[in-house]
């Protein structure tokens, strides 16, 4: 479970970590699974703590796809839409989704409950198609085992 | 209440989520309802996938396989006294009996499944830790001759002799170097990395302390991808395990060599597979490439002396030692030695890892090991090698599973992975797919890979729309070569491979 963000929780996660710069991917991974996301508070706190520019952190922030800035919806679901799920139909199961919940992929809906985004690749390839719904992996899904899935976050 | 019975259920990634974990509970259940003793034991996945969950029972000497189970399935099952390997329609046989397995030459994965991946006494019992026992007695040198002798090349992709590349950093002068072991596994297609890691992570475990001992490295890095969550905690697991008993950590087993590994995990960027990027990721830092030389193995990580060495490759270099390089020369063909674990994926009825010597034909796999195609159609491309591997076409099945085949027809082996695709495939929205990946994953910092795709996406659009169809594919032919030609590193370099090879096999698909 995420929590609300606090300069005191951010504190002990950075020195959890030794402050130390080369530590920064995972003392953002860290917050991420703490606070749910990066707000500009927490980047100015860790560029300060680990002596490093807003910039180079920032530059690190937005290089990977993991370390989001907005908060997201309370489920996130990710769709894998490479190869190995393409050739079974992930781009159908995609549009199948989109329409469901009523918002693109990237996007969160309206009450905050799905955030949808794609991933490339989940490792479960010989069970094509697959998605990864907060920290689980499904693999073999179909229209309705999408559905049911979905409809178990509250989409 | 009789003598309790083992049964072992998979506790891995595929298996997990296809209910593997409510199957237990549900036969753990039952078993008291009907007054039987059970031992349940999570293994690790014997790769074929298409059975998950799979559910073997301990009857004498065998162990009875049934798959792939559903929960539903558990209260038949009981009715049909499984426990004593009775008949019921999923009933398999023996485990060690099913084809797909038998006809394995299983050496990297050979506890694969057999065992709970966390237990050091069964490791042990199954010649774990024998290669690292070996090293230690026997000295550096050996120990890197064996890995020369072996022919054994990275199996990241690349395909570099791993020998050379220890010798290397063995023979750099420097305070510390590192081994770092390469586990982000993006290539859409494959998973055997994943496989080893959470099925007998502690073959890799003792590889990488190999590497150390054999190149005098105290410190090791895993780079674990974020997609698998599954796999950080039971790697976590398996590096707690080494370390409380002696394995991992300062003088191991008592020796006066001591290596400890740290698991630092990725955030979903592709191009964080590309060693040099993986570095500068492991150093807290974006995940942009570094210019080569210098190599990693003269300055790596914090610009000291590093091996960076894929999963499958680490894992396979225990056995090497304790058996002897020769005995892994033994496998394979030409100059692509010993076994590679296949990965069959995508469209495919019989989805898994085929651990397999090289030489045998791509035809084999889909056809022998996959059964064809999940829908049933007629297969029309296979992409091997990931997103930057070339499509085949269904008339080059019969290639030679081996690098220098492959690369002689444009192709690359990589890691292993075969993504087949049946006749619905649509080649130019796989070529357009291609150039938009690259586009989404290029790390920046060179221009034919961050602006080439881009134009090439924009290209295709052009082509698939008959806007100046023939101008705008020699255009794409010359981006193509410009991208092939000016990129830093695999990534922008390698993009065209699958576009090309679409637009050379199946040119009907832009053209209509």
């Amino acid at each position: 479970m995420t929590t609300k963000y606090t300069p005191t929780i951010a504190t002990e996660i950075i020195q959890e970590y030794s402050a130390a710069p080369e530590m920064l991917v995972q003392i953002l991974h860290a917050f991420v699974a703490r606070f749910a996301y990066l707000s500009d508070e927490a980047i100015r706190q860790i560029s300060l703590e680990l002596n490093l520019s807003r910039a180079d952190v920032h530059g690190v922030v937005s290089f990977y796809h993991d370390f989001r800035t907005e908060p997201p919806g309370e489920h996130i679901v990710k769709i894998c839409v490479a190869e190995s799920c393409q050739a079974m139909g992930s781009r159908e199961l995609t549009a199948q989704v989109e329409e469901k919940l009523g918002i693109k992929i990237k996007e969160t809906t309206d009450d905050g409950q799905v955030t949808l985004e794609p991933v490339y690749c989940l490792g479960n390839c010989a069970c094509s198609p697959a998605i990864m719904i907060d920290e689980k992996v499904y693999g073999r899904v179909d229209a309705s085992k999408l559905d049911g899935l979905i409809e178990k976050c509250g989409g | 209440m009789t003598e309790s019975v083992t049964v072992f259920i998979q506790y891995e990634t595929a298996a997990v989520w296809l209910g593997a974990n409510e199957i237990a509970d549900r036969i753990a259940a039952a078993a008291e309802k009907n007054n039987v003793k059970v031992n349940i034991v999570r293994n690790g996945s014997w790769g074929m996938s298409w059975l998950e969950p799979l559910v073997e029972v301990a009857v004498g000497d065998d162990r009875i396989a049934y798959g792939p189970v559903d929960i539903n399935d558990v209260d038949s099952l009981f009715a049909t006294s499984f426990l004593q390997g009775g008949e019921h329609d999923l009933k398999l046989g023996p485990t060690a009996d099913i084809a797909y397995l038998k006809n394995q030459d299983r050496w990297t994965f050979r506890r694969c499944g057999l065992i709970d991946p966390l237990s050091i006494t069964e490791f042990q019992a199954h010649g774990g830790f024998a290669g690292l026992k070996k090293a230690l007695e026997s000295g550096t040198e050996h120990v890197l001759e064996q890995v020369k002798t072996s022919g054994l090349r990275g199996r990241g992709g690349a395909g570099f002799p791993t020998g050379i590349k220890w010798q290397t950093v063995a023979s750099t002068d420097a305070g510390q170097k590192y081994i770092t072991c390469n586990a982000d596994e993006g290539d859409s297609g494959t998973f055997s990395d994943r496989i080893l890691m959470e099925s007998d992570p502690l073959t890799v475990i003792e590889g990488m302390i190999i590497a150390g001992f054999a190149v005098g490295a105290s410190k090791g890095y895993v780079y674990l991808r974020s997609e698998y969550p599954l796999t950080q905690q039971i790697f976590g697991k398996a590096l707690k395990v080494a370390r409380e008993s002696g394995w991992l950590g300062d003088n191991i087993q008592g020796s006066d060599f001591s290596f400890d590994i740290d698991l630092h995990i990725g955030a979903g960027s592709y191009v964080c597979g590309e060693e040099t990027a993986m570095l500068e990721s492991l150093e807290g830092k974006a995940g942009v490439i570094r210019f080569k030389p210098p190599l990693p193995a003269i300055e790596g990580l914090f610009g000291k002396p590093t091996v960076v060495n894929n999963v499958v490759t680490l894992g396979s270099v225990p056995d090497i030692v304790a058996f002897g390089g020769k005995a892994y020369d033994e496998y394979g063909v030409g100059r692509s030695k010993g076994t590679l674990a296949f990965q069959l994926a995508g469209n495919i009825k019989r989805g898994g890892l085929v651990e397999k010597a090289f030489g045998l034909t791509l035809r084999e796999l889909i056809e022998d090991w996959g059964g064809g195609t999940a829908s049933g159609r007629d297969v029309r491309a296979v992409q091997i090698g990931g997103p930057l591997g070339a499509y085949f076409s269904a008339d080059q099945l019969d290639t030679p599973m081996d690098y220098e085949a492959f690369a002689a027809v444009g192709g690359m082996i990589g890691h292993g992975g075969i993504v087949v695709f049946d006749d619905t495939v649509d080649m130019a929205e796989q070529a357009r797919f291609a150039m938009a990946f690259c586009a989404i994953e290029s790390c920046g910092k060179c221009t034919p890979c961050r602006i080439g795709s881009v134009r090439g996406v924009e290209v295709i659009d052009r082509i698939v729309a008959n806007d100046d169809r023939e101008k705008n594919i020699n255009l794409l032919n010359d981006l193509c070569d410009t991208m092939i030609d000016g990129s830093l590193c695999a990534m922008g370099g390698m993009t065209p491979f699958p576009v090309q090879s679409a637009l050379k096999y199946f040119p009907e698909d832009f053209n209509k």
